[in-house]
């Protein structure tokens, strides 16, 4: 099967899957959610259909159907098999968090990215095409605002202006815009010295035609990639904040904020931190597996590779 | 010599190269290279020639068995000396490049690692297949620098390529292919990126080191009268097969296959054919006046002064970096002069690009050298010629749909073009677009920036045909900037020469080439090949008799 006119190798299948399936998650996510994401349905911390236990320093994997291995079947048996996944600090049931949660995380990871690219992309391009003092002026101002640590300026912002998501999405797509300014810049520098943008300045076009009509189509495909990865940083960026409590507040679930909500779990051997941590990470893990895909269209056969 | 891990293939023949039944095709199946045979004595200059496309880069390099990217080797045998090359394993292989054959790359400036000394890249051939030590090495880069005339050959060596010239670089490329005394050169449009003053002096070397160490040569060129040269064979190949072999004298003057007669007759054409003196108008289009121009400090235009009339063909020569491309930006308005002043029909030209209105844009357009990067590949032919028709006159989907196919239909391309994008076209008819979106201005001045030297001749042939036809038809003013005497002679009606920055003599072209010359004239107009196999002699003949008296 040919996806945009190339067959994808199995890892990007694997990504594409990953990748889709949040999607599915993150739209339908109220339809599929057994419970609402603020409800209280259970106890602290009830223990989900799978549950891993330490006994006399072994592991043990039980399911509700009694230990998968090992364990000896009349021994310790928490309240467990009402939730799926189990219930998280305050009894809501973690599975309904997740899903609702996809939707919190990615949406803002996505709008996050998108307004970052259009900062970036027209600044950068602007910056390319206009050169001269247009170029000194946003280059210089974007080397200041990276020369300072994310997370801090992030921190500082959040902690100025609170942390409602509107503001949590432009102060992480002002700061992520800086990045793509760059690569965006150092495109369109490489275009706008090719003769057909010369062509179009010669006939009088504007700045604005020029960037999107002679500039942005020739860039799409390195844009398209760099989109991939930063959404990932962007997602973990999200996490990350919300992790330091500075990010998503509740009651919406997101996955990072679950994490740090059900830390202390861990401590007590119980799976409810691992879960929005193994969603991060598959939804990370799956968007680079897609990217790889296309940065590799991209590349082609060299050298010592092609010869006989 | 060899190693010892070769078959031996019989021998016997005075054959240093041998190829049969060669095959090469790309990894999509395309077959690139048919059923090619080529034969090369010791001592012996073949001649490759054909179009680009036509395989014969791919022919050269298959020779040292290496397949560019995304190609493949598929068939046939190469026997160098006796050993077959594609039975070798890759260390075998290896061992034979650079040693028994080497090759020399058409664009030597990047050819060059940047980072390194040239002298060190010219020797790490022998040392690194372990022939020579070190000191012996510089010595003979040292004597191979004394025999292709480079300049203080003794510290030559201790430049970076970006301190030598082109012409200087494709030298010492030369010096590093014949570091390992090779048997073989193969040789791939070796002076095509030159000037026509940098060729002569290039092909002269280049003949002399091939005679004094008796290396055989495949010498690959578009150019037909640059390998009469050379070559005492010629192989004339076109999309991948071989039309036709013969002696060179044979190939010139009594071609057996029609393809290589069209060849041959570009050449000539050019003495019947002139630039037809009915179209020209006596209006005064443009005028420039004492301009010059800089980039920064560096002044590169330095008071010119020009003038063409409607329907006339004003040709400016001269080598690369004289200031001829600039003259054209400073014309168009992208870099602004800093002395002088510019009329459009008696009207004063702002002399930036922004001050100037949209119709003073119009009247101007520009058509460039090469077509690949002039097209933006991500629109359609119909976006690119139908944009200026709407920029400027304002037009409706429908109407600029049907201006543009008017359009293609007049530089003589296929109206279902249309919806194509540039990568679907072949190098001319990517002109021919250029082209059109030139007219799509309805501009009174067309400023063709060496608009045919990207293209194969038979190609470049038939877009000078278009172009001189569009101007009788349309009544258009062309500014001809070109290094080819050959093409100035065919559609320009004065010719200025240009040496740096200013003009030595501008005049009616038939005045120009019938001298008296201004000296630098006459070594432009010398220099150009002549498709006669004694040409190079009897320029060197006529060099050695100034010389002497």
């Amino acid at each position: 099967m040919k996806l945009f006119g190339h067959k994808p190798p199995t890892t990007a299948w694997v990504g594409l899957t990953i990748v889709g399936f949040n999607l599915l998650l993150a739209l339908l996510g109220p339809f599929i959610a057994p419970y609402s994401e603020s409800q209280s349905v259970g106890h602290t911390w009830d223990q989900g259909l799978i549950e891993i236990e330490i006994h006399n320093g072994f592991v043990f994997i039980w399911n509700t159907f009694g230990p998968w291995f090992g364990a000896d079947p009349g021994d310790y048996v928490p309240t467990k098999g009402a939730l799926i996944l189990g219930a998280d600090q305050i009894g809501r049931d973690m599975l309904s968090r997740l899903i609702y949660g996809a939707r919190m995380t990615i949406g803002v990871a996505l709008v996050t990215t998108v307004i970052s690219f259009f900062i970036g992309i027209t600044l950068g391009f602007a910056a390319a095409v206009l050169g001269s003092w247009v170029d000194i002026l946003l280059s210089r101002l974007v080397d200041v605002i990276l020369s300072i640590p994310l997370l801090i300026f992030a921190l500082i912002i959040l902690g100025v202006f609170g942390s409602s998501i509107p503001v949590l999405v432009l102060t992480i797509a002002f700061l992520d815009s800086t990045r793509v300014f760059r690569l965006a810049r150092a495109l369109g520098m490489n275009l706008t010295v090719l003769e057909y943008v010369e062509a179009a300045r010669l006939r009088g076009e504007g700045t604005w035609w020029i960037m999107r009509r002679e500039i942005l189509p020739n860039a799409s495909a390195p844009l398209f990639s760099e989109f991939g990865l930063r959404f990932c940083f962007n997602f973990l960026f999200v996490a990350a904040l919300s992790f330091l409590g500075l990010g998503i507040q509740p009651p919406y679930a997101d996955w990072g904020g679950m994490v740090r909500d059900n830390a202390g779990a861990i401590s007590f051997g119980v799976l409810a931190p691992i879960w929005p941590a193994l969603a991060i990470s598959t939804l990370t893990v799956g968007v680079n597996l897609v990217v790889d895909w296309f940065l590799s269209i991209e590349a082609r056969p060299s050298g010592a590779q092609a010869e006989m | 010599m060899s190693s010892s891990a070769t078959n031996e293939v019989t021998g016997g023949d005075q054959r240093i190269l041998a190829i049969k039944g060669l095959r090469i095709e790309a990894l999509n199946g395309n077959v690139i290279v048919d059923n090619v045979d080529v034969n090369l004595k010791r001592g012996e200059v073949l001649g490759l020639i054909g179009e680009s496309g036509a395989g014969k880069s791919t022919i050269g390099l298959a020779a040292m068995t290496y397949a560019r990217a995304g190609v493949r080797i598929t068939g046939g045998t190469i026997v160098i000396d006796g050993v077959s090359v594609r039975d070798l394993d890759a260390a075998g292989r290896r061992e034979m490049r650079g040693r028994r054959i080497a090759y020399i790359a058409q664009s030597a400036s990047s050819a060059f690692n940047p980072a390194h000394q040239i002298i060190d890249q010219v020797c790490e051939g022998p040392i690194v297949h372990g022939l020579m030590t070190k000191a012996e090495a510089q010595a003979w880069a040292l004597e191979l620098f004394r025999a292709l005339d480079l300049p203080n050959p003794d510290t030559f060596g201790f430049r970076y390529p970006h301190q030598a010239s082109g012409g200087q670089l494709q030298r010492a490329m030369a010096a590093m292919a014949m570091s390992c005394r090779p048997d073989i050169l193969v040789l791939d449009e070796p002076t095509t990126a030159l000037d026509v003053t940098t060729q002569i002096e290039v092909l002269i070397l280049l003949k002399r080191l091939i005679k004094e160490y008796g290396t055989a040569g495949l010498y690959i060129t578009h150019d037909l009268a640059v390998v009469a040269q050379v070559a005492d064979r010629i192989k004339v190949l076109r999309h991948g097969k071989e039309i036709e072999e013969g002696t060179t004298n044979d190939t010139l003057h009594a071609p057996k296959m029609d393809y290589t007669a069209r060849l041959v007759a570009v050449r000539g054409a050019s003495e019947a054919e002139r630039a037809n003196p009915d179209t020209v108008k006596d209006d005064v289009i443009l005028a420039i006046e004492n301009c010059s121009a800089a980039y920064g400090p560096l002044t590169v235009v330095n008071g010119v002064s020009l003038t063409i009339q409607r329907g006339e063909t004003v040709a400016v020569v001269g080598e690369s970096g004289s200031g001829k491309s600039t003259l054209a930006r400073v014309i168009t308005g992208l870099l602004p002069p800093i002395a002088g002043r510019i009329a459009f029909k008696g009207e004063p030209l702002p002399k930036a690009l922004k001050e100037r209105t949209k119709d003073q844009k119009r009247i101007i357009q520009l058509v460039y050298q090469i077509p690949d990067v002039a097209l933006n590949p991500r629109q359609t032919l119909g976006e690119i010629i139908g944009r200026p028709v709407h920029f400027y006159f304002g037009t409706s989907a429908e109407e600029t749909r049907k201006r543009a196919l008017e359009l293609l239909k007049l530089v003589e391309l296929p109206a279902d073009f249309i919806d194509r994008r540039p990568m679907q076209l072949s190098g001319g008819q990517k002109q021919r677009v250029c082209v059109a979106r030139a007219l799509a201005a309805n501009p009174e001045l067309i400023i063709l920036d060496e608009p045919t030297s990207a293209l194969d001749p038979l190609v470049a042939e038939e877009v000078l045909k278009l172009l001189k036809r569009l101007q009788v038809e349309l009544n258009l003013s062309y500014m001809l900037i070109t290094h080819d005497l050959d093409v100035v002679h065919r559609i320009a009606h004065r010719t200025a020469v240009m040496l740096k920055g200013s003009f030595v003599a501008f005049d009616s072209t038939q005045r120009i080439f019938d001298g008296p010359y201004h000296p630098y004239t006459e070594k432009l107009v010398t220099a150009v090949p002549v498709m006669r196999t004694d040409w190079l002699e009897s320029v060197l003949a006529k060099r050695a008799a100034t010389a002497s008296a």
